[in-house]
């Protein structure tokens, strides 16, 4: 599987792209309220968020499918809000399965190639090296209703590619396949995107995902970026209380603000970050960062446990009812079973804090 | 699978008896005359009368330009319509619909009306030129017009079914992130998705037009239908003779437009 033909081509013009205070409103619901990204060239970057946060519409504005109301979209800081769709030089991958069915896997990916031209000798050569490419090189007389879902996706990415696009868009491309061919998938598209060095967005909901996969992370909420950072950072240092609980899992633990530290589980920690004016305000803290002792004086209990493999996650109830969730080594879990009287800490280390939720 | 299930034979043997008896009795009739034995006297007197082969290729010309323009008008805003507005679907159901509710008798009292009162007012303008053309028997274009509308009902049903079963808005997003214009990508992605109901469509229209009698004969025009029956006269043989060949003529239709549709569909399957 060699890709240096494509790899030469697409490396020295990698795109860099950039929305500009994006506005797009649907009747009363507002898609993306002056979303603010640049991607770096040769990126793979992942825009992550919940359903209805607007990224398949930032997707689609970049594709040109999409009008924004206000703002713009700048491809290697030209504008490209009017460029029509079929001259963005984007390729797509659709969250739908969406080959051509009455064309087969060679002609669905030479389609482009048709489009633009391209003579027919090189469009075929070329659509079988794509089809290689995406190791579907026996597949080619195929029609899309006698492929696999993860079959046609790939076919699907051999088409977005086949036109040496400067922007690769995924749309939740893996979102309908069963959880396996997910992975494998993901694996391929990663190593080909750094195979051809092209700047690509992939949208997911799916954080383990987008964090396994990615160069860095946009986090999306109701229409505005929340934080891009690398994944450890964004996972080890989320900007907002909204990426801290989106991003892996946050239990939020109520203390008490006295200047910058906080007072929680009878422990005073500092405050990372920016202090909030509340002094009512709940501690964020990751699974793994809660230390459960087993005590028979102390105030908590465990109420459920889940074994995880290496590790156990324990449900916690603290003594004024907040549930806790904290992961143990499994061995040392093994003693704690539901209803067992734990004492809860937390190391001594700044922590994030939020304003309370309630 | 084809489980021989005597009730399917049963339901078989009694639907082939509901078509085939009469039609069988009919063409008896007409070819065994009594004291002249087997002759197809009345079928070659039909074919030879005056006016056999002009005005079957008349139903045959209104059919094709029928079928042109409600393609050329209904699928494109179909096509839009699920694409831009699919809120109004209800309403441009209802419109095609409505020809099935007015009965032809009514439609055709209508456009005879208008085609009266157009003359009478329009004398003095170019309108009056258009008034004569649309009505020029060699080629009665006001028939397209008003077979156009009749087919609406069932080009609309068959587009639909059709446009229901493809993701219309993924396949033109799909084919212009490949580099095909509106167009292009209408041709080469929808079109060939919806050769199954472009088919139906052209089928039921075909038909409509042969059969259509009302509407012809109220206006004065000699398609197929009409003159058939204009010829069928009082001769009894001669008028049965008649309706199994108009029979035999619309099957035969029908059969070469499918032969077409499914030599085309498995010609660009291995293509
Ligand atoms: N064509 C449209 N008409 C009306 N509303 C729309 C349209 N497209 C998107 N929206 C609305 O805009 C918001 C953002 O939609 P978008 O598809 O971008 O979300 P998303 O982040 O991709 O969600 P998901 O993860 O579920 O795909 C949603 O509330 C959606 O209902
Ligand atoms: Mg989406």
């Amino acid at each position: 599987m060699t890709a240096t033909t494509l790899e030469k081509a697409a490396v020295d013009k990698a795109a860099t792209v950039e929305f500009r205070g994006l506005r797009r409103e649907f009747g009363p619901t507002v898609a993306l309220d002056g979303l603010d990204l640049t991607v770096r060239p040769g990126e793979f970057l992942a825009l992550l968020g919940p359903s209805g946060c607007g990224k398949t519409t930032a997707l689609r504005m970049l594709a040109g499918f999409e009008h924004p109301d206000a703002g713009e979209v700048l491809v290697d800081g030209k504008d490209v809000t009017d460029v029509p769709a079929h001259r963005r030089d984007a390729g797509m991958v659709f969250q739908s399965y969406s080959l051509f069915p009455h064309l087969n896997a060679l002609d669905n990916v030479a389609f482009g190639l048709r489009m633009r031209k391209v003579g027919a000798a090189e469009r075929r050569s070329r659509a079988a090296e794509l089809l290689e490419l995406v190791g579907l090189a026996d597949k080619g007389l195929r029609f899309p209703h006698q492929l696999s879902g993860g079959q046609q996706q790939r076919i699907a990415l051999a088409r977005a590619l086949a036109l040496r696009p400067r922007v690769l868009l995924l749309d939740e491309p893996l979102s309908a396949l069963d959880a396996k061919v997910r992975l494998t998938l993901r694996e391929e598209i990663r190593r080909l995107q750094q195979e051809l060095g092209i700047t690509t967005l992939f949208v997911t909901h799916d954080q383990e995902e987008a964090l396994s996969i990615a160069d860095r992370v946009a986090v999306m909420h109701a229409g505005r970026l929340e934080q891009c950072a690398e994944p450890a950072e964004l996972y080890q240092r989320p900007a907002t209380a909204f990426v801290a609980e989106f991003v892996g899992t946050m239990s939020r633990i109520p203390g008490h603000l006295a200047e910058d530290t906080v007072e929680v589980l009878g422990m005073r920690l500092p405050v990372e970050g920016t202090v909030p004016q509340a002094s009512e305000v709940d501690v964020l803290v990751r699974p793994e960062a809660v230390r459960v002792e087993a005590d028979a004086t102390g105030s908590a209990t465990v109420i459920a446990t889940a074994f995880l493999g290496a590790a156990t996650r324990l449900t916690v109830r603290l003594a004024d009812g907040t549930e806790v969730k904290a992961d143990l080594p499994t061995h040392e879990a093994a003693p704690l079973g539901a209803g067992a009287a734990v004492r809860v800490s937390l190391p001594e280390r700044p922590v994030l804090v939020a304003e309370r939720a309630r | 699978m084809a489980r021989l299930n005597p009730w399917r034979w049963v339901v078989l043997g009694l639907a082939a008896l509901y078509f085939l008896v009469p039609l069988a009795s009919s063409v008896i009739f007409t070819v065994d005359v009594p004291g002249q034995g087997v002759t197809f006297d009345a079928y070659t007197q039909i074919v030879s009368t005056d006016g056999f082969v002009s005005s079957l290729l008349l139903s045959l010309e209104l059919a094709l330009a029928t079928i042109a323009i409600v393609l050329l008008l209904m699928v494109p805003a179909m096509v839009a319509l699920r694409l831009g507005a699919p809120r109004l679907r209800p309403v441009v159901e209802v419109i095609c619909q409505l020809p099935l509710v007015v009965p032809p008798i009514a439609f055709v009292a209508g456009i005879s009306t208008v085609l009266k009162w157009g003359p009478d007012h329009l004398s003095r303008t170019p309108l009056f030129q258009t008034f004569v053309a649309i009505q020029n028997p060699s080629f009665p274009f006001v028939l397209v017009m008003a077979y156009v509308v009749m087919a609406l009902p069932f080009v609309h049903r068959a587009l639909d079914a059709g446009l229901r079963a493809i993701d219309v808005r993924t396949l033109v997003e799909a084919a212009r992130s490949c580099g095909a214009s509106w167009p292009q990508a209408l041709l080469r992605t929808v079109l060939p998705n919806l050769r199954g109901a472009l088919l139906n469509a052209a089928f039921l229209t075909l038909a409509l037009v042969l059969g259509e009698f009302t509407v012809a004969q109220l206006l004065g025009f000699q398609p197929f239908a009409v003159w058939i029956y204009s010829v069928g006269g009082s001769q009894a043989q001669l008028s049965v003779a008649v309706s199994v060949l108009s029979l035999l003529v619309t099957w035969a239709l029908l059969l070469a437009l499918a032969g077409v549709g499914g030599r085309t569909r498995t010609a660009s399957s291995r293509g």
